[in-house]
């Protein structure tokens, strides 16, 4: 019985899921020094500098600082989901890079090694599927801290969630057209040997980069932490580390939605102008395409964060007019026009 | 219907126009400024390793000045205290023993002598009040402090370096302001 499990296909996959954890959580870390200089920049400030060159040290410094403060539960909490909250929040950010190919296979001594957790044939719905999950850490945290302005925006940020999933969802289904697939290996590997999706989809990606925005609760649609209207909204009651795995799973997000684009939009870990085929199964082209994969999402976090220093939060009805209004009609129509296309091509 | 004043402003209220309504283009302008922005000079700089120039007229924290020779130029005549409006200033004179002419300047000296820099308002009176040019308000500020009583600076706070035995401390204390001051 024992033998007839592939031992050596668990441990490739433990080390991968472990490796892609901890890269993530690093590059969350990293995140929030980016979003400080980033927002220092943009002010003509300086932005951390001191610990460390660069300010480098600075994350290390605000973990140590959360581990340290005070972790408090109020007394009127439902303590239970008070727990449960961040967890899950950390949880379903974390769960959404499984099904992302990473790059493509290494060859260790005859053995192929696949660079993504699991290749599952409905990819997309998976990760549709967890990011919808993704909203019950926020709206349980805010219902389970028993104070009125983290029920305010636990309720902002599910109706938001709602809404904007629609419009993201009608913007995937053209691309479904086009690539006819949910599998997201297969989704990379047509883009790697034709062109990238944002040539056949700009209106596709630009509805789903806006309702990435919405889904990550960064601004202009943060209207669930809205600091200045609901005291940080559903996490004001948290300290300590609780709080901390809140705003690591926004960062989280932040960088596997930015994965996502690229890898559904942008090619995957596919080197632009740059044949890989032709290398071979190569490690290092492999380690290349990781790395583009990488470069991507960065740049679509760091567009992240331009975003978030350049425009003002909405307004409640504003948010809820463009995401119904605006942005479902516009993909509704994207959605068929790209049928009709498909069709006439009959591709 | 007739504007009250002058400067009234008629309030555009066209409807927006396509370009506006579609926010797009006013966003990719925002973040055109926002962008311009990281490449202009940094407002702020990084403190205590730079720091600003003072203005040649900053006052900052008193010293009580010393002749060329090192001796104390202030006789507690009470002049600075009566000229200072927050009545931040404190002395006692007393009479220079024979022996202490190296230490004093004139027959009369402060024994005492306690600015509260909590009551201080900087203004500078007592250094143009005084008539011996012993006061004067330098280019450091007043740092922070744990306690009230330590905000009461006495003599040994106030005190220039001597400008024999620490002719640089001394140069560094007087600063730009007193060396500006004509002496009379």
């Amino acid at each position: 019985m024992l033998l007839a499990i592939d031992w050596l296909l668990i441990i490739e996959k433990f080390v991968l899921i472990v490796v892609v954890v901890l890269v993530a959580l690093g590059i969350a870390m990293y995140s929030t020094w980016a979003e400080r200089k980033v927002a220092a920049v943009m002010q003509d400030r300086r932005g951390p500098n001191r610990a460390g060159p660069f300010g480098l040290f600075q994350p290390l410094a605000d973990g140590l600082k959360l581990f340290f403060k005070e972790e408090i539960i109020p007394n009127t909490s439902n303590k239970f989901l008070f727990v449960l909250g961040p967890m899950l929040a950390m949880m379903t950010a974390m769960l959404t890079s499984a099904v992302i190919p990473w790059g493509g296979k290494f060859e260790i001594a005859g053995r192929t090694i696949d660079l993504q957790i699991a290749d599952v044939n409905i990819g997309i719905l998976f990760v549709f599927g967890v990011v919808s999950l993704g909203v019950y850490g926020i709206m349980i945290g805010g219902w389970a801290s028993n104070n009125k302005f983290s029920l305010m925006a636990a309720l902002r940020a599910a109706s938001q969630m709602i809404s904007y999933e629609l419009a993201m969802g009608i913007a995937i289904i053209a691309l479904m057209f086009i690539t006819g697939s949910l599998r997201l290996s297969v989704i990379v590997e047509q883009q790697m040997n034709h062109t990238w999706n944002i040539i056949y989809q700009p209106l596709g990606f630009l509805i789903f980069f806006i309702c990435a925005l919405a889904e990550c609760n960064r601004t202009p649609f943060d209207l669930a932490e809205a600091e200045n209207e609901l005291n940080f909204g559903y996490h004001q009651e948290y300290s300590s580390m609780k709080l901390g795995f809140y705003l690591f799973a926004e960062y989280i997000n932040m960088f596997i939605s930015g994965v996502i684009m690229s890898t559904l939009f942008f090619g995957g870990y596919d080197i632009p102008f740059i044949n890989e085929a032709a290398y071979g199964n190569a490690w290092w082209i492999t380690l290349l395409g990781v790395g583009a994969l990488f470069t991507k999402a960065i740049i679509f976090v760091l567009i992240f964060m331009w975003i978030r220093w350049t425009i003002p939060r909405f307004r409640y009805d504003q948010l809820m007019n463009l995401g119904w209004k605006a942005l479902l009609p516009i993909a509704l129509v994207n959605m068929l026009i790209t049928a009709a296309v498909v069709l006439w091509f009959n591709k | 219907m007739q504007a009250l004043t002058s400067r009234a402003k008629q309030v555009d209220r066209k409807p927006m126009s396509l370009a506006e309504k579609l926010y797009l283009p006013a966003i990719f302008k925002g973040m055109a400024i926002t962008m311009s922005h990281v490449f202009k000079k940094k407002a702020t700089i990084n403190y205590p390793e730079q720091k600003r120039p003072f203005s040649p007229v900053f006052r900052g924290l008193h010293i009580l000045n010393r002749d060329e020779e090192g001796r104390e130029r202030c006789t507690a005549c009470g002049l600075c205290a009566v000229a200072c409006p927050a009545e931040a200033i404190t002395m006692e004179g007393a009479e220079r023993q024979p022996g202490e002419e190296h230490l004093y300047r004139e027959e009369k000296y402060a024994a005492k002598y306690e600015i509260n820099m909590l009551r201080c308002i900087f203004c500078g009176l007592c250094e143009e009040a005084c008539p011996k040019d012993a006061i004067y308000l330098s280019e450091t500020f007043a740092p922070s402090n744990f306690n009230r009583a330590s905000f009461i600076y006495g003599k040994e706070e106030l005190r220039i370096p001597h400008p024999k035995e620490d002719p640089e401390g001394y140069k560094k204390a007087l600063g730009n302001r007193a060396k500006n001051k004509g002496r009379n």
